[in-house]
């Protein structure tokens, strides 16, 4: 007789690996290690968070218009930010003509807006991009310094604020990025003269710091200067900063021209091209297209380095900031005004290498895994 | 019979490549001879008219300044020479703890970035994708003006056990004291590290001639350990420990950490470690795939797999970054002139260059150090690059 067939008892189903638990299993708690990280992370976390969002929201003070408002509450006093907004925006602009700065603030923005809408036409967007930076510069500073047109004069000394940061920042990239592409021709020209200066100039700039090349344009450079001829202060510190920066690009862009295959140098030279038309129409759009992530740091960096022109008592944001914050009436909130401005140049920073990822991903024609 | 003459017509002179080569190069050394040339005689002209004397007689002349934080003697009534050496000093020690802190921090970061654990590389990734955007000079401003400054008078200062004290002066903290016999320990400490020297030629050797392996790390730290703390304590313990004191209304004896230094070195610190996570990041993922599971199918652990497979190769591509973030660090810690910490920007470009008026020689000498740091590190790193690079078939 054969015994009658005695199933197995049933296996215990197996562990989850999909769902939020499966997802918790795997990426939070896959072995005791993780665990106790998890753990630690987690109580960082808990160290952290509350005071922060105590601070910085629930007992903060957003209301008021006098340091006053702030005695009673423990957290942070916006009230701080409030009442110096303006001044952190637009520095000693006078308040009448601060109109002028927000038009040519709509007008980049209004102006350059077709370039990031992707249905635009490459083409359009190339001469709409070319002619915003033959133009918009001259009409924003005629708009911002005034003299003209019955505007009345703002001297350069009294910009400020978030105002001076961008316009140095702006002038410093438009000017960099040209003379940036000319110093990386140049040192790799095979002229040994041209490649030599322009090889000793990339390694000046990029051996000594910021701060010393903007010391040395507020007290050398006047003694360069022929006698009775004198810069403006701001004019100084651009010349500094735009110089400093070039030869960072031309480093950035070498590494672009590098990278172009020597045969496409010589189709150029087999089609007749004659060495600018070789380099413009051939080589440097590939190259500069291989290195916009370089580019776009370098920017960022500048941007950054901005913030070095209070070290020649030049206002831009952080210095309105820290003026402000050491101010006898509004002792204390120097905390406060630091979170703030670097909010606002986080801001700008983060995006600007956000915006670099995209294009970088967009313009990849590779194989990437 | 017609004649055609075939022979292409000889281009003009000015379309010759090498008279061209020869005509730019001639226009631009020209340009920039006369331009500097120019510059030269605009300076003479202006030191005459301000009466200043150019040349570096300056240098021995009395300063008469103090400095807060020297590390050689100085006093007020040294030359303006030693004032350089102070600076130089100064700005030398922010760097170097500054590179090490930062590269500690920053491999931490960067392997935190890619880790298995979705909390930790989250945090990993706020953190530098916060600290890289942020102006050096904000953080800066930010540890010194809103954290350091905010600290309480030496009364009421922050203690840890009555040892280690935080107050608006400064980080006070016990300082070793050496008494005679504490050159034995540093003897011992010498002998141990030439015999640990030997031991691991000595293992090589014989691995490479039988295989057979040595626990060189273990025997390396134990040697390296036991040898000066046996002699440490057999010499009787030649060493205490000074603590600081609060004499009056300040604290007196301890080593101190001034509040300039402590938010520079912060600050450096945290700014750079980001960049650095994101190079150690990149390096370890430049890595292909292919190695770890060539070494796991070899029968390697993932500890051996890490440290004999993985980061001899992620070092290649670390390295050459990592070179020019400690140049930026160097660099970096001239904004010490913001706060007033004594570095070479600060007080040598600054208070001398203020005092003396010398504003081309301080600015000069100024660059020059630092140029000759950024050669001198690049130098350095290109010998270890050309060491460690790949070498081809």
């Amino acid at each position: 007789m054969a015994e009658p067939h005695i199933p197995h008892p049933d296996l215990p189903p197996p562990v989850s690996s999909v769902g939020p638990i499966g997802w918790l299993r795997r990426n939070l708690l896959s072995s005791p290690l993780n665990i106790v990280l998890t753990l630690l992370a987690l109580y960082l976390l808990y160290v952290a968070i509350p005071p922060l969002l105590s601070w910085a929201v629930l007992n903060a003070t957003w209301s008021g218009d006098s340091r006053d408002a702030c005695q009673a509450s423990h957290g942070a006093c916006w009230v701080f930010i409030r009442v110096h907004f303006d001044q952190f925006m637009y520095g000693f602009y006078p308040e009448g003509q601060r109109w002028r700065v927000d038009l040519s603030a709509l007008l980049l923005i209004f102006s350059a807006a077709p370039l990031f809408i992707r249905a635009v036409p490459s083409l359009v967007k190339l001469r709409l991009s070319l002619s915003i930076l033959v133009f918009y510069p001259l009409i924003a500073f005629i708009l911002l310094s005034g003299g003209r047109f019955g505007l009345a004069v703002v001297e350069t000394s009294h910009w400020g604020g978030l105002l001076l940061t961008l316009v140095i920042a702006g002038v410093g990239m438009t000017a960099a990025l040209p003379l940036g592409v000319l110093l990386a021709l140049g040192r790799r020209s095979q002229l040994p003269a041209i490649q030599t200066l322009c090889v000793t100039f990339i390694e000046f700039w990029r051996g000594v710091p910021l701060i010393t090349v903007l010391f040395m344009s507020s007290v050398m450079l006047p003694l360069f200067l022929p006698t009775g001829m004198n810069f403006d202060k701001l004019l100084r510190a651009l010349i500094g900063v735009s110089l400093f920066q070039a030869a960072y690009m031309a480093e950035v862009v070498r590494g672009g021209l590098q990278a172009i295959p020597k045969g496409q140098f010589e189709a150029a030279a087999a089609l007749g091209l004659g060495f600018w038309k070789m380099m413009g129409l051939i080589v440097l759009p590939q190259a500069l297209k291989l290195v916009i992530p370089g580019i776009v740091n370098t920017f960022i960096a500048l941007f950054k380095d901005t913030s070095l022109v209070l070290i020649i008592g030049l206002f831009d944001l952080l210095n309105t900031v820290h003026n402000a914050a050491t101010n006898p009436a509004w002792l204390g909130f120097s905390t406060e005004g630091y979170v703030f401005a670097a909010a606002v140049y986080w801001l700008f920073c983060f995006g600007m290498s956000r915006y670099s990822q995209s294009l970088e991903k967009r313009l990849h024609t590779g194989h990437k895994r | 019979m017609m004649t055609t003459d075939h022979a292409p017509a000889k281009p003009p002179f000015w379309n010759n490549p090498q008279v061209r080569a020869v005509a730019f190069q001639a226009i631009a050394l020209i340009a920039t001879v006369s331009f500097g040339l120019y510059l030269f005689a605009n300076t003479q002209a202006n030191l005459q008219r301000l009466g200043i004397a150019s040349g570096f007689d300056f240098l021995s002349s009395p300063a008469g300044f103090d400095i807060i934080q020297s590390l050689i003697p100085y006093s007020a009534t040294a030359s303006y020479g030693q004032v350089f050496w102070v600076a130089l000093l100064n700005t030398l020690l922010v760097a170097a703890l500054g590179v090490i802190l930062a590269t500690l921090l920053g491999f931490v970061i960067g392997v935190a970035r890619l880790s298995k654990n979705w909390l930790i590389a989250r945090l990993a990734l706020i953190y530098v994708e916060t600290f890289r955007n942020i102006p050096l000079l904000l953080q800066i401003f930010f540890w010194y003006f809103a954290v350091l400054r905010a600290m309480p008078a030496p009364r009421l200062s922050y203690s840890l056990g009555d040892v280690v004290f935080l107050n608006i002066r400064g980080l006070y903290l016990p300082a070793p004291q050496v008494e005679p016999g504490f050159g034995w320990a540093i003897a011992a400490f010498g002998i141990a590290v030439f015999l640990t020297l030997v031991l691991v030629r000595w293992a090589r050797r014989r691995q490479a001639a039988t295989g057979r392996q040595f626990p060189v790390v273990s025997a390396a730290l134990a040697l390296l350990l036991c040898l000066p703390l046996l002699t440490f304590w057999l010499a009787g313990s030649p060493l205490h420990w000074q603590l600081p004191e609060l004499q009056g209304f300040n604290f007196r004896g301890g080593w101190v950490l001034i509040p300039e230094m402590a938010s520079l070195l912060l600050a450096l610190t945290i700014y750079t470690a980001a960049f650095i996570a994101e190079i150690v990041r990149a390096g370890i993922q430049a890595v292909s795939h292919g190695q770890t599971e060539a070494s796991f199918s070899l029968g390697m652990n993932p500890g051996k797999t890490l440290r004999l497979i993985i980061l001899p190769q992620a070092l290649r591509v670390i390295i050459p970054p990592l070179t020019n973030q400690y140049l930026n660090l160097t660099k970096n810690s001239s904004l010490a002139a913001a706060i007033g910490y004594p570095d070479l920007v600060s007080s040598f470009a600054g208070t001398v260059l203020n005092q003396t008026g010398q504003a081309i020689e301080c600015i000069a000498i100024t660059m020059a150090v630092y140029l000759a740091i950024s050669l001198l590190i690049s130098l350095l790193m290109n010998l270890y690059n050309r060491r460690a690079a790949l070498v081809e078939r």
